[in-house]
């Protein structure tokens, strides 16, 4: 097996031209099945027995906390890559996964504490997995916050990456820890995730988890585009691709 | 420049052979020795963060309430509250006079392995805030109405929980020391990363005010000491090399 196909994403235009290239193979089907996942899971899925229609928010909630990891998993390995074999492609990937999982991380603890209020009374609890999710996106501003702390790009993306490894050792450690803290305080509240879902409820989920996730790479191949584009802005076939 | 004659000044005494290069153990020495010895010149910058702490564990009864049993209830978060932020207190200047002044690349230039000199250098910060603010515990403690039994619980959590604050602390003092005003991001790196060391400290307080049994949240600490203490100074070294390129 060759590894030419890889090496070659490190050359900018190429890679700018292979991300257009992909984005509609990701962006198309993620349409669809998020729009026919919406359909499943607010129309033809049943209400729950306990819970009335207040569980559906769970199409979006569960896709999104679940993308707000994978972001981050993106984000770590893909600063390693960079930082051990210095490809700058790598740290534009990871300078591209931040905002994106910090939108879903945010968009996890919204419809949470939303889902929260009619279900345990309260917008926020110190359940563990809010405040972990909570720490997620901390990290998130955190790692993006020294990104922009550096004037010069080089250092902004190396330092960034040592913080984005740093996390990812960090990360189920922290989360861990939260789930000790709170178990030793109170119960573990009902969690809907845990229960066996009916068919009816469940593939509608699924097929919002595979939505989601195919939309967050589109989103994330039209962020990888721009940033190349930004990094690249004074080379010569940056001005060829924009014709000006 | 008395931080130029502190250095040299360590050198002839420690080092009585010229050619045969110092073991990696005996320049570690040098440093721990050099860095505490800039500390007690400038003395207020090691009183500062112990005062800050006290301020801190101050406010509580004057803002929730001065009885004793109330406080006691709530001393363990207070206590270990106080301890993380004092000790991120003094991290901003754990890496910064060094760097500006050119000390820590000539130690990258050295030819000397600088994760020993990072190590030898995060060993003197935690003397120099971890242990004092562990010394100090105690005393807030009894402040806030916790029996003397739990005294030995707080200052083995609060010395041993400051061992990975130092440690984690100088990774994210290491990614921020060339910025300027880097004392909001430097705590917005750092205390995601400690929330374990927070959780686990503040639970071994509350067993020990409880006078029960706190060696598991006391072991998790030491298991997350030892971790820090084997990655930490790994990712402190790449970001300083990264901020000397």
């Amino acid at each position: 097996m060759t590894w030419t196909w890889f090496h070659r994403l490190a050359s900018p235009p190429y890679l700018y031209r292979t991300a257009g290239r992909l984005i509609a193979w990701f962006a198309w089907p993620a349409a669809i099945l998020i729009v026919a996942g919406l359909i499943g899971g607010l129309w033809l899925a049943p209400p729950d027995y306990q819970q009335g229609d207040a569980y559906r928010i769970i199409y979006v909630h569960a896709p999104s906390a679940w993308l707000s990891l994978m972001m981050y998993g993106v984000m770590g390995i893909a600063g390693g890559i960079g930082l051990i074999w210095r490809i700058k492609a790598a740290h534009a990937l990871a300078a591209s996964a931040a905002p994106i999982g910090a939108s879903f991380a945010l968009v996890t603890l919204v419809t949470g504490s939303l889902w929260g209020k009619p279900m345990w009374g309260t917008y926020w609890a110190w359940d563990p997995r809010l405040t972990s999710e909570l720490f997620l996106l901390l990290l998130y501003l955190g790692y993006m916050g020294l990104r922009a702390a550096f004037e010069d790009l080089q250092r902004a993306d190396r330092a960034s990456a040592v913080l984005a490894v740093v996390g990812l050792v960090d990360v189920p450690i922290v989360h861990y820890s939260v789930v000790w803290w709170n178990s030793l305080h109170q119960g573990a509240l009902v969690f809907i995730g845990r229960k066996a879902m009916p068919p009816s409820m469940l593939i509608p989920l699924m097929v919002m988890f595979l939505g989601f996730t195919l939309y967050s790479v589109a989103v994330l191949l039209m962020r990888l585009r721009a940033e190349v584009l930004n990094r690249e802005r004074t080379a010569r076939w940056v001005r060829e691709e924009v014709g000006a | 420049m008395s931080e130029v004659s502190a250095w040299s000044a360590a050198l002839p005494a420690a080092v009585p052979e010229r050619r045969a290069a110092p073991s990696a153990l005996a320049v570690a020495r040098l440093m721990l020795e050099r860095d505490l010895r800039l500390a007690f010149r400038k003395a207020s910058q090691l009183i500062q963060p112990l005062a800050f702490f006290v301020i801190v564990t101050t406010l509580f009864p004057l803002a929730v309430t001065p009885s004793l049993p109330e406080l006691r209830r709530i001393a363990p978060g207070v206590v270990w509250a106080a301890a993380l932020l004092s000790s991120l207190l003094a991290l901003e200047f754990l890496f910064r006079d060094d760097a500006q002044d050119g000390t820590l690349e000539q130690f990258a230039l050295s030819g000397r392995a600088l994760t020993g000199l990072l190590v030898a250098k995060t060993a003197a910060h935690w003397l120099l805030t971890g242990l004092p603010l562990a010394l100090m515990a105690p005393i807030a403690g009894a402040a806030l109405g916790v029996p003397q039994a739990a005294m030995p619980g707080i200052l083995a959590s609060v010395g041993l929980g400051t061992v990975t604050l130092s440690l984690i602390g100088a990774v994210g003092a290491a990614l921020t020391m060339g910025l300027r005003r880097s004392g909001a991001l430097l705590s917005l790196l750092t205390l995601p990363l400690v929330i374990p060391v927070l959780i686990f400290g503040a639970r071994a307080t509350q067993l020990a005010i409880k006078g029960e049994s706190y060696s598991a949240p006391l072991l998790l600490l030491a298991a997350l000491a030892v971790l820090a203490t084997t990655l930490a100074p790994l990712a402190a070294t790449a970001a300083v090399h990264i901020n000397l390129e």
